[in-house]
Formats: C-alpha cells, sequence, structure tokens
C-alpha cells in the first residue's frame, strides 16, 4: 500500500510539467495555430527559472525563490510564444515550420546564454527549488495522502488549471470566442471577435504555461538548466493533448498516463520478476500502449478545423 | 543573359539568399550582445571547414545524413504529413544494417552483404514509418502522435537487439560490423576523413525524389493528395494507399540515413543513451530547403557546414556553439515568414520595376 502511494506521488511530479504543457498546447491550437514549438517553450520556461531562481536564492529570498524562477520562465515563454505568433498570424508563416523555429531557437539560445552567464559552463549552477507540501488533514488518507496530498505546489496547481481551464473555454464567453476562432474564423469575424488578437492571446497562454511546465522541471525534478533537461517532454506534452483531444480534461488524463509510465520505470525494478523481463520491454510500455489505446478506442482525432491555417479576411 | 537573369530574380531563389543573410546578420548581433567579434567567429567557423582537406571530408559525410533525413521529411511533407519519426526510423535503419551485417558477415561475399545491409536498413526504415502511415489511412490517427511513439520504441528496440544479439564483450556497443561503405579510396586524399557511399546514396535519392514527384503519374497523384485530400478523393485517388506509401517512401530515405551512418563512419552500433537527434535535423533541413530535393541538398550543404564548423568557432573566437542553432533557426524563421524579408526586399523590388519600364 505505501508503494502505492508513493507511485501515483511520483507519477505527479512526472506529470506536471506535461498538465501545464499541454494545457499551453490547448490554448494555441484551440485558437488555430499548430504550436509543434511546445519543446523550446519548456526550454525556454526551464532554463528561466533556473537562472531567476539561481538569483533570487543568491539574493536571499530563501523559499520564495523558486516562485521567482515559475515567474521568469512565465515571462519569457509569452515572449518566445511572440515570435511563433508574429510569424505564424501576423506574417501568415506555415505555423508548422514557426513553431519548429521555436525549438531551434529555444535549443540554441537558452544553452548560449547559460554559456555566456555562467563563464562557458553547460549547466546552471544547483538550485533549491521546490519542497513538497503536505495538506493539512488530506495528507492522512491512506494511499492518496501520500500520493496527491503531499505534493509540490506546482502540481497543486497544475491540477487546479485544469478545472479552471476547462471552465474558461467552455462555461466562457472568452473561451467561446477562443474556440470559434479556431473553428470557424471567418464566422466569428463576422460576428465582431477579433480573430489575430484571440490567435495571439492563444499563443501567449501557450508559452505562458509551456514555461511553467519547463519550471517545473528545474525546481522539482533535476534542480539545475542543461541542455537534456526536457529532451522531448514537450512532444510528449504535444501527443498528450492530441491523445486528450484538445480538451484539458483529457489532456490531463494522458498527461497522468504517460506520467504513471515514467513512474512505473522506477518501481517496477524493485520487483524480483521485474529481472526476467527485459529492461527495453518495460522502457517501452508507455509508448506502444498509446498507440494501442489510439487504435482501439479514441479513433480519429477531432482536431479544431481550422488548424494550421493562417486567417485571410479576403478569402471570406 | 536576360534568361540568367530571369532565373535569379524570382523570388524563389532570392527570398532564401536574403533569409540566409538575416540569420547571419541576427547571429552576429547576438555575438555582439554576448561581447563577442562576430568577424573572427565566423571566419573560424568556415576556415575550419574549409581549412584543411580532413575537416573538409567530414564535413561532407556530416551532411549526408542530414540530406537524407531532410528528404525523408521534405517527401512526407510534400504528401501532407508530417513525419516527426525520421529519428527512429534512422535508428531503426542503422539496427537492420547492424543485424545484417554482423550476423551474415561470414556467410555471404562482401559484394552481397553490403548491399544486403543497405536494403535491410531502407526496407525496414520504410515498414517502420508505413506503421504510422497505415494507422493514419485506415484509422485516421494523427501522424505527428505515432510517429513521436514510434521514435521512442525505435530507440528501446534498437537497445534491446544490439545489447542481446549484437554486443561486444564488455562493451556497450554492437561487434565491428564487416559491411563497409567507407570510400577507402578517397581516404588518402581526404587525410582519412571518414566519406562513404551514403553521400552518393544521397545524391541519388534525391535524383529519384525530383523524378518520382514530378515526372511520374504516382508522383502527381502524391502531391495532389498533400496539397488537398479531399480534392484527390473526388478526382478517384486512393488517398490512403497514397499515404501508406509516401510515408514509405520517407522511411526509406531515413532508413539509408541509418545504414550510412552504421555502414561508413562508425562501422559498429552503440546502445543509445538518448534519441541522436537526426530526425530533428532533418525538419530543419527539409525546411530551409523549401521542400524541394535540390533545396534540400544545398541545405544539408549549408547546415553540415554551419554545424561542423561551430566546433571551429568555439576554438577560434570562444563563441559558444549552440549559437550556430540560433542562426539556422533565424533563416528558417525568415524564410518561414517572407513577409519579412519581401518588406526588407521592397526598396530594391521598385528599382527594378523602374528599370523595366525605361
Amino acid at each position: 500500500m505505501e508503494i502505492l502511494g508513493q507511485l501515483l506521488n511520483t507519477t505527479l511530479v512526472f506529470s506536471t510539467a506535461l498538465i501545464f504543457a499541454a494545457l499551453g498546447g490547448i490554448f494555441s491550437e484551440r485558437s488555430g495555430v499548430v504550436n509543434i514549438g511546445l519543446e523550446g517553450l519548456m526550454m525556454f520556461g526551464a532554463f528561466a527559472a533556473a537562472v531567476g531562481g539561481y538569483y533570487a536564492q543568491e539574493a536571499g529570498m530563501g523559499e520564495w525563490a523558486p516562485w521567482v524562477g515559475v515567474l521568469s520562465a512565465m515571462a519569457v515563454g509569452v515572449i518566445g510564444s511572440l515570435i511563433h505568433a508574429v510569424a505564424s498570424i501576423t506574417f501568415k508563416a506555415d505555423q508548422t515550420i514557426s513553431g519548429t523555429v521555436i525549438n531551434f531557437l529555444a535549443a540554441g539560445s537558452t544553452l548560449y546564454m547559460v554559456k555566456l552567464i555562467f563563464d562557458g559552463s553547460g549547466e546552471t549552477p544547483l538550485i533549491d527549488g521546490f519542497s513538497k507540501v503536505a495538506i493539512p488533514g488530506l495528507s492522512k488518507i491512506p494511499v492518496i495522502g501520500e500520493g496527491i496530498f503531499n505534493s509540490y505546489p506546482t502540481t497543486y496547481l497544475a491540477i487546479i488549471l485544469v478545472i479552471v481551464i476547462y471552465f474558461i473555454l467552455f462555461k466562457t464567453p472568452f473561451g467561446l470566442r477562443l474556440r470559434a476562432v479556431g473553428e470557424h474564423p471567418s464566422a466569428a469575424d463576422t460576428l465582431g471577435v477579433n480573430v489575430n488578437k484571440m490567435r495571439y492571446i492563444g499563443v501567449m497562454l501557450s508559452g505562458l504555461l509551456a514555461g511553467i511546465g519547463g519550471a517545473t522541471i528545474t525546481l522539482t525534478t533535476t534542480g539545475t538548466f542543461a541542455h537534456n533537461t526536457i529532451s522531448g517532454q514537450g512532444f510528449i506534452a504535444i501527443a498528450a493533448m492530441i491523445f486528450g483531444k484538445w480538451n484539458p480534461l483529457g489532456a490531463f488524463g494522458a498527461a497522468v498516463f504517460f506520467g504513471l509510465s515514467q513512474a512505473i520505470r522506477n518501481y517496477v525494478q524493485l520487483f524480483e520478476w521485474s529481472k526476467s523481463i527485459p529492461q527495453e520491454f518495460i522502457f517501452m510500455i508507455p509508448y506502444v500502449l498509446t498507440i494501442i489505446v489510439l487504435v482501439s478506442a479514441v479513433g480519429r482525432s477531432s482536431a479544431p478545423k481550422a488548424l494550421g491555417e493562417p486567417y485571410d479576411p479576403s478569402k471570406r | 543573359m536576360s534568361r540568367l537573369r530571369k532565373i535569379f530574380a524570382t523570388d524563389t531563389y532570392i527570398i532564401p539568399l536574403v533569409a540566409i543573410l538575416l540569420g547571419f546578420l541576427v547571429g552576429a548581433i547576438v555575438m555582439l550582445i554576448g561581447g563577442y567579434d562576430p568577424i573572427a567567429a565566423y571566419s573560424a567557423l568556415f576556415q575550419r571547414v574549409f581549412g584543411s582537406s580532413y575537416d573538409f571530408g567530414e564535413a561532407i559525410r556530416e551532411m549526408t545524413p542530414l540530406m537524407l533525413t531532410g528528404l525523408a521529411v521534405a517527401f512526407a511533407f510534400r504528401s501532407g504529413m508530417f513525419n516527426i519519426g525520421a529519428d527512429g526510423q534512422v535508428m531503426i535503419g542503422m539496427t537492420a544494417a547492424s543485424v545484417v551485417g554482423i550476423k551474415l558477415g561470414g556467410v555471404l561475399p562482401t559484394v552481397l552483404l553490403v548491399p544486403l545491409a543497405v536494403i535491410a536498413a531502407a526496407l525496414c526504415g520504410g515498414l517502420w514509418a508505413g506503421i504510422a502511415g497505415y494507422l493514419k489511412a485506415k484509422r485516421g490517427i494523427n501522424e505527428v502522435i505515432t510517429t513521436i511513439m514510434l521514435n521512442w520504441i525505435a530507440l528501446f528496440l534498437s537497445n534491446y537487439i544490439v545489447r542481446t544479439f549484437l554486443l561486444l564483450e564488455g562493451q556497450n556497443r554492437s561487434e565491428d560490423n564487416p559491411a563497409s561503405l567507407s570510400m577507402t579510396f578517397l581516404f588518402s586524399t581526404f587525410d582519412n576523413a571518414r566519406l562513404h557511399w551514403g553521400t552518393v546514396i544521397a545524391l541519388a535519392a534525391a535524383t529519384f525524389f525530383y523524378i518520382y514527384l514530378w515526372k511520374t503519374k504516382q508522383g502527381y497523384e502524391m502531391r495532389a493528395v498533400g496539397l488537398n485530400p479531399h480534392a484527390a478523393e473526388y478526382a478517384g485517388m486512393n488517398v490512403g494507399r497514397n499515404v501508406v506509401k509516401a510515408m514509405f517512401i520517407s522511411g526509406v530515405f531515413a532508413g539509408l540515413a541509418g545504414a550510412g551512418e552504421v555502414l561508413g563512419v562508425f562501422h559498429y552500433q552503440s546502445v543509445f543513451a538518448a534519441s541522436p537527434g537526426y530526425g530533428f535535423d532533418g525538419i530543419a533541413v527539409a525546411l530551409l530547403g523549401l521542400t524541394h530535393p535540390l533545396g534540400v541538398i544545398l541545405a544539408a550543404i549549408l547546415y553540415g557546414t554551419l554545424t561542423y564548423g561551430s566546433a571551429g568557432m568555439s576554438f577560434g573566437a570562444d563563441v559558444p556553439p549552440e549559437l550556430i542553432r540560433i542562426v539556422i533557426g533565424s533563416i528558417i524563421f525568415f524564410i518561414a515568414a517572407q513577409g519579412i524579408v519581401r518588406w526588407v526586399l521592397k526598396p530594391f523590388y521598385f528599382k527594378r520595376k523602374k528599370e523595366k519600364v525605361l
């Protein structure tokens, strides 16, 4: 039973970054802009969190330092996403291409800056990051208490945001406009919605959230930023978003699924029977399962209709 | 002369060229902000590539997999698909070449062994990509998600095969591969740079790409599906079959890249610590090359020169080699956001129009 609680806890640690980034992807893609650049945006966030957190710690901000890291990650994530927004919305560039640009610029510029700031070192100094916060009362519940209610503050934030963003997307006028712009931009335009403005907001929110996602990794898992800090998490977040059908709740489920399979990898090796299975096959489980689940249950993906199309009012 | 001027006056050539210049300019500005000397850095970069025949040969070696993965991504793009999975297809190609080369090494004569290893790599890479194509065609499953998943599966599957069947005792790599694509006759000319036949294969692949897509009926169908699948279906084309076929061919290109690396460069296969990243470079090369085979070759030359030269840049001018990714990213940005380039070019365009009136 104790292991079950720990497994749940580790699952959430691994899922948190994916949840943030996938939620970010949803905002962008629901507004009609493909965001293949989540990986790069997470990289920007992880970098900014490591640097911001480091200086805040040096300045003696103590346990508030990681929050400075999160704020820096949000800011840098938004700035990074603006490159994507300007290219794909204003200049009507192919959205896949400008997303790829983000990945490239992020990989290059973050390491360039790390080497510049820290005298040629390829890694930021180790910082303390967040510590786990037990919620009084709830953390005493068996399994779930250990599993959920004794987590990092970012994990709580991620779970709350899933619900908040679900509500924003499907129950508020803003959400309706955002989705309308992604489904049928010319109709939305006719009704007086500023298509480009909504898309800018969508992309910038994706930068903000993916930035926090990246920050989560440096501030809870690694404690530093280096070239391999993100290594594919952004692409997994894209998978989680598609898997979850561009719905916050679905993406949450998918992110937890990926987090679980990463956590299983750590725990399964504790058992004697696992020795008889080559470890590579254990590592493969989440990815094979994803394909099987997609084939058997989920079926056709329902992307926003105008996804990937630059909006051209003259074609109305 | 006027014909020549016409060729160079079209946007297709001018915009990428200006984008490249702007990309270098952005790199220079970033270096200036960081307190580096951009002129020293860029000259160190080109010095590194063109300074010695060994380095020049090694730069060509560096360009080879880029050409093939670039072609792979570009081919899928032309058929309306985003193949993020070239990385996995390269790994599967490497593994197939390793298995055939090492397991059949003593059995088959070299004349048969080498082609067989290359063909196995191409086929396996193609089939690996074909899975994503099949799932897209039959089940409508987004190829982005399947190719990402297949990348990870390929990584672990390759490691499993190398560790279980091909391992060199006590090492984290396979036994030496007796099949070789090395161009031994050129080794002395290029001071032992690891040149290999993969480069010739890559150029042949680019030629095939061009002829197939623009000179055959099948290629026409494929481009039609890529441009508008609904219209293609309405015109009686089998969209699903084209999707599978396009992904297969795309994977063949990537698999060949893997064969070149294993049989031409390393002559063994390591257990991968992480994804080797060939596929992601391929995306950049495909986009730089405007998804046209000739463009892809030129883009691979540019990309290979820049990445290989970036090491020289850090020795010669102390600039972190990552800077080069900023340059490449900016170039792709300017190619994608052509509006910016047109705006930069506007004054020149006006001038030329006046000339024409006179």
